[in-house]
């Protein structure tokens, strides 16, 4: 091996010169993207004096002046007091559970650990087993959680031997006798019809035996807190997304009548303010059932929230059907796949993940919008914070701020974290279509 | 050889016949939703008679006997009626929405493009705003500028005096009430003249640069109309419109115009509120024009104005009219939230104390949702019409 001959050897570029001192670093950075022209600069001075005039104090507010413990309002009415940060860890309790009987707290807390647990599987992407979490939390997670909370018995009378009979030898003989047919169906691989059967059994059981657990009964009138505000929320969630693709199915469906039928409730919800939706469930709907079937006053506005969530969900839903490319369907007809087929493996699916960040928009919508159940006198959270602040033990002049700036906190955070899960899925889902 | 008409059809068994399926399928629902339909009938016939509801519209012209803190037609306890109180409610229902549209539009607009600023510090303040706001209740701003910050105020002595004789305190907003003097109309005519002419300029500048491409500007000449027109009628007429100012008398003000602090927060809550979302529209839209679309203006050798005025701003448009007008409407339905902080709106009138006291449960309901459901169709179809006038010709 010889040097190259410098002579021979055509070109050889130079070193590239370091970019101009004035562009780098702090000072270039901040010529760039702080004082790039002469308006700039003044937005900028403006932009600091703003926060230097609004900063310092809501810091002083929240942290250096706030009282974070005191047995009562006493110091926090002294003058010059920030946020009372004693009151919301006195009234916590209550902000969580509302009234909820204080020795019954474990029903609560089981069902909203078990659901918040459920929830982080379901969501998780690298979890594994999501049509067991899926079966969990859709089927079983409910009937448990009604159980749990209200303490009656979940599973309707009308499936069981009266009272009074031998109960449970009733029940074990017929879960014995579906057992016996669901087990060889499940051998032969009927998945469906066996896994149908075997849930019954589970139920048949469950119901025979679900008043030793001995659970008091605790009307909803006591309910209240954030528990109800997310209960709310995911009875929103949990109907809105089958019941929002139903609708927008048939939006589209060929059918003139069910067509026409879907387009005008959804219009006509979608034109409406929840909180007439709210009054219409609440009022109208005890008239219009037999006064035996009178609707439990916390299952009216959960009925009216299901309902406005699902027209949204549907238009969100008919949007991402509208950007399947309708050589899908044609390829799925060509195939010779039906309707239920072609819609439930090639355009659902396609059209679901196109409009991820459209359903999580209309989770956090919703979650924001469980605040209005309070016109109907259910004491979700932000209600619950809003009459503890006349509390005569705690009344004072930052008391309604720091319970707003409280449950404030606790909204952002669940809607913050709804967005950015949203953008997180979102990626994923391009990944493959990145180029 | 036959043509494929002629050809009998596939034999199927009529179980799969499409057609028949699908007769078959809205039968059934129809005739399920018919059922439930007379059930529900039935039921509230039962029901409103056991439990004495009317069940006409007999309450609308009976006396209403309650009072309503703002009430932009005249209204008292003793002569008006349910009816006169429904049209109340559904007027300061609208002056709220017509207030929030103004302003939201505003902040969000100056918003949405603090999002794209280059300036890091402005564009980092506007997406605090837009998140922080986002993502919390409307119901929960609204109640901590009611509660929080109005009711937190001091009170009319020692108000926060804003600069042009505006106050604030825990009883509102005070303004200075404008007086119209003589003379008021024909200033007014000659600004309505002045317009008019603009707009017919600016319509026959239009069609003459289709014809021969000779740029006419209108918008000189309509300042000129304005100043010379308008502004000479103004002085003419001798300075018609003054300012009465509040003064503080006792323990409250006289005179000027006293806004009721629901009205306030309302306004602050719902503006702020829909600020945000309208923020977003806004540079969605604006983002979505293509850069080449810039670059290629440049080429041409557009100045910056003209570049934004005839490139970025009607392409930016097209995209932010349609989730703008949804903004709208969802400010009006977002003021029905008035309810829970006391205004005296469509719903907490008429859906609070008018069904209250009647007890016409349906009736009220149905009216009340009547009402948004008129507004928001009629509003959706003028948008309809506007998007098909704007939207792109393709071939």
């Amino acid at each position: 091996m010889s040097v190259p001959d410098r002579t021979t050897s055509p070109f050889e570029p130079s070193a590239d010169l370091p970019p101009p001192p004035m562009m780098r670093g702090t000072w270039g950075w901040m010529r760039e993207n702080l004082f790039s022209s002469l308006p700039s600069a003044f937005l900028t001075v403006g932009c600091l004096f703003l926060l230097a005039w609004f900063l310092p104090g809501l810091i002083r507010y929240l942290f250096i002046d706030a009282i974070w413990s005191a047995a009562d309002g006493e110091p926090c009415r002294a003058p010059g007091a920030g946020a009372c940060w004693a009151y919301v860890n006195a009234k916590l309790t209550f902000f969580t559970y509302g009234a909820y009987p204080r020795d019954q707290l474990w029903r609560v807390n089981t069902v909203m650990a078990s659901g918040g647990i459920l929830a982080v599987w379901l969501l998780w992407p690298a979890a594994k087993g999501k049509g067991l979490a899926a079966l969990l939390f859709f089927a079983v997670f409910p009937i448990v959680a009604f159980g749990l909370l209200t303490g009656r018995t979940p599973f309707p009378s009308l499936l069981l031997p009266s009272p009074g009979s031998n109960i449970e030898w009733w029940a074990f003989r017929a879960a014995i006798g579906v057992a016996a047919v669901a087990l060889p169906l499940l051998a032969l691989q009927r998945f469906w019809l066996g896994g149908v059967l075997l849930f019954l059994v589970a139920w048949f059981m469950a119901a025979a035996h679900w008043r030793l657990l001995g659970l008091t009964r605790i009307d909803t009138d006591l309910w209240g807190g954030i528990f109800v505000s997310l209960l709310v929320a995911s009875v929103g969630i949990v109907f809105s997304l089958p019941c929002g693709i139903l609708l927008a199915l048939g939006r589209r469906s060929r059918l003139p009548i069910i067509r026409f039928l879907s387009i005008v409730l959804i219009e006509i919800v979608r034109g409406v303010p929840l909180i007439t939706v709210l009054f219409m469930a609440n009022t109208m709907l005890p008239l219009f059932v037999p006064d035996a079937w009178s609707p439990d006053r916390l299952l009216r506005p959960l009925i009216g929230v299901a309902l406005f969530s699902s027209v949204y969900m549907a238009e969100v839903v008919r949007g991402g059907l509208e950007a399947v490319p309708r050589g899908q369907y044609e390829a799925a007809m060509a195939v010779g796949l039906n309707w239920r087929r072609m819609m439930m493996l090639v355009a659902l699916p396609q059209a679901l993940t196109a409009v991820i960040p459209g359903i999580v928009n209309s989770f956090i919508a919703l979650f924001k919008d469980t605040t209005l159940v309070a016109i109907v006198g259910i004491f979700d959270f932000l209600r619950a914070v809003d009459t503890q602040r006349l509390d005569p033990a705690w009344a004072g002049p930052s008391i309604s701020a720091t319970g707003y700036i409280f449950a404030a906190a606790f909204y952002f955070v669940f809607c913050f974290a709804m967005s950015r899960y949203s953008q997180m899925m979102e990626r994923r889902h391009a990944a493959g279509r990145k180029r | 050889m036959a043509s494929t008409d002629d050809l009998p059809g596939p034999r199927t068994s009529i179980l799969n016949n499409p057609l028949w399926r699908g007769l078959f399928w809205q039968g059934l629902t129809l005739a399920l939703l018919v059922w439930l339909a007379l059930q529900a009938f039935d039921n509230a016939v039962v029901n409103m008679r056991a439990r004495n509801i009317p069940t006409d519209f007999s309450f609308w012209n009976r006396p209403a006997g309650f009072d309503v803190n703002q009430t932009l037609i005249p209204f008292s306890a003793s002569t008006s009626t349910y009816g006169q109180a429904f049209f109340v409610g559904l007027l300061n229902t609208l002056l709220v929405a017509a207030i929030g549209i103004v302003f939201s539009t505003i902040i969000g607009f100056t918003v949405g493009i603090g999002r794209l600023s280059n300036n890091w510090i402005v564009a980092r303040l506007a997406t605090v705003y837009v998140e922080v706001v986002r993502n919390t209740p409307l119901l929960l701003q609204l109640l901590f500028w009611y509660n929080a910050v109005l009711k937190a105020l001091p009170g009319p002595r020692e108000s926060l005096a804003l600069p042009g004789s505006i106050y604030l305190n825990n009883r509102g907003l005070v303004l200075p009430e404008p007086v119209v003097g003589a003379g008021f109309e024909w200033a007014l005519g000659a600004v309505a003249l002045a317009l008019l002419l603009a707009i017919l300029f600016a319509i026959w500048a239009r069609v003459e640069q289709r014809r021969t491409g000779a740029r006419h500007h209108a918008l000189p000449v309509a300042i000129g109309l304005l100043l010379v027109l308008g502004g000479g009628a103004w002085l003419a007429s001798g300075n018609p419109l003054s300012f009465q100012q509040p003064v503080l008398r006792g323990f409250n003000f006289a005179g000027g115009i006293k806004v009721i602090p629901e009205l306030v927060a309302l306004i602050a809550g719902l503006s702020l509120y829909t600020a945000s979302f309208i923020a977003e529209v806004v540079r969605a839209g604006v983002s979505a024009v293509p850069g080449g679309q810039t670059e290629a203006a440049q080429a041409l050798g557009l100045r910056r104005g003209d570049i934004l005025r005839l490139v970025v701003v009607p392409q930016a448009l097209r995209i932010i009219i349609p989730p703008l007008t949804n903004q709208y409407l969802n400010l009006l339905k977002n003021s029905s939230l008035a309810v829970f902080i006391g205004y005296p709106d469509l719903i907490q009138i008429f859906a609070g104390t008018v069904l209250n006291q009647t007890g016409a449960a349906v009736q009220v309901v149905s009216i009340t949702m009547a009402v948004y459901l008129a507004i928001s169709l009629v509003t959706s179809l003028a948008m309809n019409l506007y998007a098909r006038r704007i939207a792109l010709h393709e071939r």
